[in-house]
């Protein structure tokens, strides 16, 4: 294993690395006083880390050009009894059901917050992995759904008084609204084409929220959005923390039915097999603009919702909240918990939203580490954290020998 | 009797090549057609242009999925999906399976077009959008029966051994519920008992489906076994059609083949 | 009259960059099809490096001009650097997967570049040192055209000239033609693939350097953000020439340079970059082959 070529190549790999970060980890310039700092001991991490580095990434490359399928077969089909067992299957249902009902009582209201935005960000991750996940269509400009949401809820209170239980099915509304307005004319463009068109229409979306001061009061934002309101009771802010975190926890439950639902019918099909191949999805009949479009509202319809709980959870919302790096961070939980799969964007989102929050010293690299995570994911396991489960059908006509 | 596919000098161009010159051809109901010719010769770009793949330049392609009645449509220009919907399907000469899809899954896409759930009812799921599920799966695996692949049913495309694989095209396209049904080069990559297997096939499905077949081959022994009629395409042209008895002794077709170092026999 | 002069010579000094950051977008495009997400990082990381360098060697008192080319030079060989590195991590392992896979793997790699540059760095905006010195015979015109801009409408021309020369005349250039026609052939006839791609992401890399010190020097001001816009924008210009042609790139580029600048200067300026995104959206829905470019059916 440890050849000395291989040790040579490394060695090469660390030089290298050394030479290309020099300049911006190394040397740090204070162009008002005049000073540099030399930070040599980053050189000497960068080397040893590179070093070691390069012989996983090697290792991995191969494992990944072998498949490594066999080896793991033991270990998860032993995992998989275990799921399968519906002893266990229920017990765990119950389980994570009490966690899920008794965590505010036990936590913070801190940390409730905290599992309310990640529960948001489920709704967003699901919405979007119906777009990107299921029908392969990379939209980077999906957060200008959820802005619609937020500012459907925001202006309607403001002007109408509109509650926030009224917006959610407007603000679901509106976004796919939007999806089928953006989406109807790009959808035709090649892939990446229209990766790059979403974005733009992201961003023009974000610039004129921000600019067209007399309808959406600018880069200051809208403050005072109330939060949801029970029964006409008025509740404390532990109260109101509390009662936005079921809200979500039913909206996470609302959403996973229904994307469960479509990824198993006709046009979640139709998705699956859009993304596989457009060309014979047509010669069988598939209409891919219809279909497309249906992804891209059904799509956008979360993020639309997701965007009315956020407006009304931070009460305060501004164009700054919708840049396209929200986009990407939506797009980045998905990849790394699993494309195509609801568990696995549950995974990704929960990661990518609570590991940096209770990861404190962590927080400042959370984007350094998931784009470098994004990198990685694909080159060595494009299907993410949890891998899409096939499904199995049953065959039920009388002359079929039956199927699992 | 209307011919149930009618094409009329069809052309159709690349930049300055003429890929198809004034095509014109009628395959009439239950028949089993042959479209052969050197390679290159523009018989995959027929099929897309008559499935809707390509907009032809020029010319006409009419069908008439009931014979009996004189009106006949004029299909040119539409897109594949409206064609399929009409009733012609088509297999591709390099396989385009959706590779990561089940076997089934991918003949359950074929029922895609004569089937109905929508958004609403896929999410309600309500009686009669289970009922339509249901239907899918089992006509679906009555399929594969018919093509003989049910074993694999629940197996990845991509793991299937490559005759299976065209024999899953075939599977996916007759799903769509054709009257006519387009194999491009069906018998390619298949060993010689397969080939037999597939031409048996290819037979059933015209007498138990009816439905009426055009197919693309360059395995003369296969087409001259199984065929009523051969056209010919040599750059873009039809040089020749017949019966397959013509076609062998036509001088003009075995000048075309004699570049290739052909022999009708092999 | 003047005014219009001034804008007309901003748009082209827009669109000089502009031109600059494109080219690496459409010759890599035009190779392996893959926009390159971290195109933009790479002329900022240029501009870092360069003002890096620059402060480097002004402490050593160096004169002016040592400095600008000197720097210059660093940046060129560490963007080249970079976008070599990239290729070899990032997109090479994702030769043969689902098309999506390498553009979300551009897209990470961009945000950890930004991110990379701004913890190493600063967040913050850096000024960036006086390279370009001021022309005496320039002074009657001075109130519509700096001597950055004349320095960048030649640097910008040379460098199209000699990126031209390269790719009709050399070797390497007949190479890149082949390989970005059909990679196959060029296989086969025995081209090396995976040199000429990397030699393609250290050209498209070396360039965008040479725009990112330019505009640097010429607005005086960096963060690690810049990479972003400005690379959403060259791609503009490159989609609009038409994607994989280097003309088009630069013809792409001089009209986004001159609609953006004419729009800012007689619209209104709060709108600049809806300008460019609006320009982009329409080209992609109505001409996505874009102004050079030929439509083509797709083989089936
Ligand atoms: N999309 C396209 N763009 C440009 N040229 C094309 C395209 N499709 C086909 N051609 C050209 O048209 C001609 C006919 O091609 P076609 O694929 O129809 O031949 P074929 O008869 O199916 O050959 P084979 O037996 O090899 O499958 C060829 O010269 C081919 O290069
Ligand atoms: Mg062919």
């Amino acid at each position: 294993m440890f050849k000395l070529s291989e040790i040579i190549k490394s060695i090469a790999v660390s030089a290298w690395f050394m030479f290309l970060t020099f300049p911006i980890l190394v040397i740090k310039v204070n162009t008002y006083e005049k000073t540099i700092d030399w930070r040599w001991k980053n050189m000497i991490l960068i080397g040893i880390a590179s070093f070691f580095l390069s012989f996983l990434w090697r290792y991995m490359l191969k494992q990944k050009e072998y498949g490594s399928d066999k080896k793991k077969s033991k270990a998860s089909s032993f995992f998989k009894n275990t799921v399968k067992n519906p002893k266990f299957y229920t017990s765990s249902i119950v389980l994570i059901l009490c966690l899920i009902i008794a965590f505010p009582f036990v936590f913070s209201i801190y940390q409730t917050n905290i599992m309310t935005s990640a529960l948001m960000y489920v709704v967003l991750g699901l919405g979007l992995n119906i777009v990107v996940g299921l029908a392969g269509l990379l939209d980077l400009g999906y957060v200008a759904f959820f802005a619609v949401g937020a500012y459907s809820y925001a202006l309607l209170n403001h002007h109408f008084g509109i509650t926030f239980f009224m917006a959610l099915p407007i603000g679901a509304l509106l976004g796919a609204f939007f999806g089928i307005l953006l989406g109807f004319p790009v959808l035709r463009l090649k892939g990446d084409y229209l990766a790059i068109v979403t974005l733009g229409f992201g961003e023009i979306i974000r610039l004129i929220l921000e600019n067209w001061n007399d309808f959406s009061f600018g880069p200051s934002g809208i403050a005072n959005i109330p939060k949801p309101s029970f029964f006409g009771i008025n509740l404390s802010i532990y109260e109101t923390t509390t009662y936005m975190y079921f809200i979500m926890i039913l909206l996470v439950f609302l959403t996973v039915f229904v994307v469960n639902r479509l990824e198993d019918s006709r046009i979640g099909r139709a998705w699956i097999a859009l993304k596989e191949d457009e060309v014979a999805c047509q010669a069988m009949g598939i209409d891919k603009t219809k279909t497309k479009l249906y992804a891209f509202a059904t799509g956008a319809a979360w993020a639309g919702l997701a965007g009315v709980v956020f407006a009304a959870k931070t009460s305060f919302i501004n164009p700054a909240s919708f840049t396209f790096l929200e986009s990407a961070i939506i797009l980045s939980l998905i990849v790394l918990g699993g494309m195509g799969s609801i568990f696995g964007v549950i995974t990704g989102a929960f990661i990518f939203i609570l590991l940096p929050e209770y990861l404190r010293a962590f927080s400042d690299y959370r984007m350094l580490v998931f784009g470098a995570a994004m990198v990685l994911m694909m080159v060595f396991r494009p299907q993410g954290i949890i891998k899409k489960r096939r499904r199995f059908y049953k065959i039920s006509d009388s002359g079929g020998k039956k199927q699992r | 009797m209307n011919p149930v596919l009618e094409v009329s000098k069809l052309s159709m161009n690349f930049g300055g090549l003429k890929a198809l010159e004034n095509i014109s051809l009628d395959i009439f109901q239950n028949e089993i057609v042959s479209l052969i010719g050197p390679n290159g010769a523009g018989k995959t770009t027929f099929f897309n242009c008559i499935t809707g793949i390509y907009t032809p330049v020029s010319g006409d392609i009419f069908i008439s999925s009931l014979p009996q009645k004189t009106e006949k449509e004029n299909i040119c220009g539409l897109k594949p999906n409206i064609i399929t919907k009409k009733g012609m399907a088509r297999t591709f000469q390099n396989i385009r399976l959706f590779q990561n899809m089940t076997v089934l899954e991918n003949v359950m896409i074929g029922r895609h077009v004569r089937t109905h759930a929508g958004i609403i009812a896929s999410v309600l799921k309500l009686k009669k959008t289970r009922n339509e599920e249901k239907k899918i799966v089992d006509d679906s695996y009555n399929i594969l029966k018919k093509t003989g692949i049910e074993n694999f049913a629940n197996e990845k495309a991509s793991t299937l051994p490559y005759g299976a694989q065209r024999k899953l095209e075939i599977a996916r396209a007759l799903a769509t519920e054709p009257f006519l049904l387009l194999l491009d080069e069906p018998a390619a990559g298949m060993n010689p008992a397969e080939t037999i297997e597939l031409g048996l096939l290819i037979k059933e499905i015209r007498e138990k489906e009816n439905i009426s077949i055009l197919l693309i081959e360059h395995d003369m022994k296969f087409v001259m076994n199984l065929c009523d009629k051969i056209f010919v395409l040599d750059y873009g042209k039809k040089i020749a059609s017949g019966t397959p008895d013509a076609i062998q002794n036509n001088p003009v077709v075995i000048k075309a083949y004699l570049g290739e170092d052909f022999d009708f026999d092999a | 009259m003047e005014y219009f002069a001034e804008l007309f010579l901003g748009g082209l000094t827009r669109g000089s960059i502009y031109a600059l950051i494109a080219i690496g977008y459409t010759m890599v495009y035009g190779i392996i099809e893959l926009i390159n997400f971290a195109h933009g990082e790479i002329y900022m990381i240029g501009a870092f490096t360069a003002l890096i360098a620059a402060s480097v060697f002004n402490f050593l008192g160096f004169g002016q001009i040592t400095v600008f080319l000197l720097a210059t030079a660093v940046a060129i060989i560490y963007s080249a650097a970079y976008g070599f590195t990239i290729e070899k991590i990032a997109y090479k392992p994702l030769r043969n997967a689902h098309r999506l896979s390498p553009l979300i793997s551009a897209i990470g790699m961009s945000i950890f570049l930004q991110n990379y540059v701004m913890l190493a760095q600063t967040s913050n905006f850096v000024r960036f040192p006086k390279l370009i010195p001021d022309f005496e015979f320039i002074e009657p015109v001075a109130h519509i055209i700096g001597s950055s801009e004349i320095v960048i409408f030649v640097v910008a021309a040379i460098v199209m000239l000699a990126l031209t020369f390269l790719i009709k005349f050399t070797k390497t250039g007949k190479a890149m033609r082949a390989t970005a026609q059909d990679k196959t052939m060029a296989m086969l006839i025995g081209i090396n693939v995976d040199f000429i791609i990397s030699i393609t992401f250290i050209i498209g890399s070396a360039i965008a350097a040479i725009g990112g010190v330019l505009i640097a020097a010429h607005i005086g001001q960096i963060n690690f953000y810049i990479g972003f816009v400005a690379g959403i924008k060259a791609f503009t210009a490159a989609v609009l020439g038409g994607i994989g042609s280097i003309y088009g790139a630069a013809l792409g580029a001089f009209v986004l340079g001159w609609t953006e600048s004419f729009a800012t200067g007689y619209v209104s300026s709060d709108y600049e970059d809806l300008f460019a995104f609006s320009l982009l959206v329409i080209i992609l829905i109505f001409k996505p082959e874009g102004l050079v470019g030929k439509s083509t059916a797709p083989k089936v």
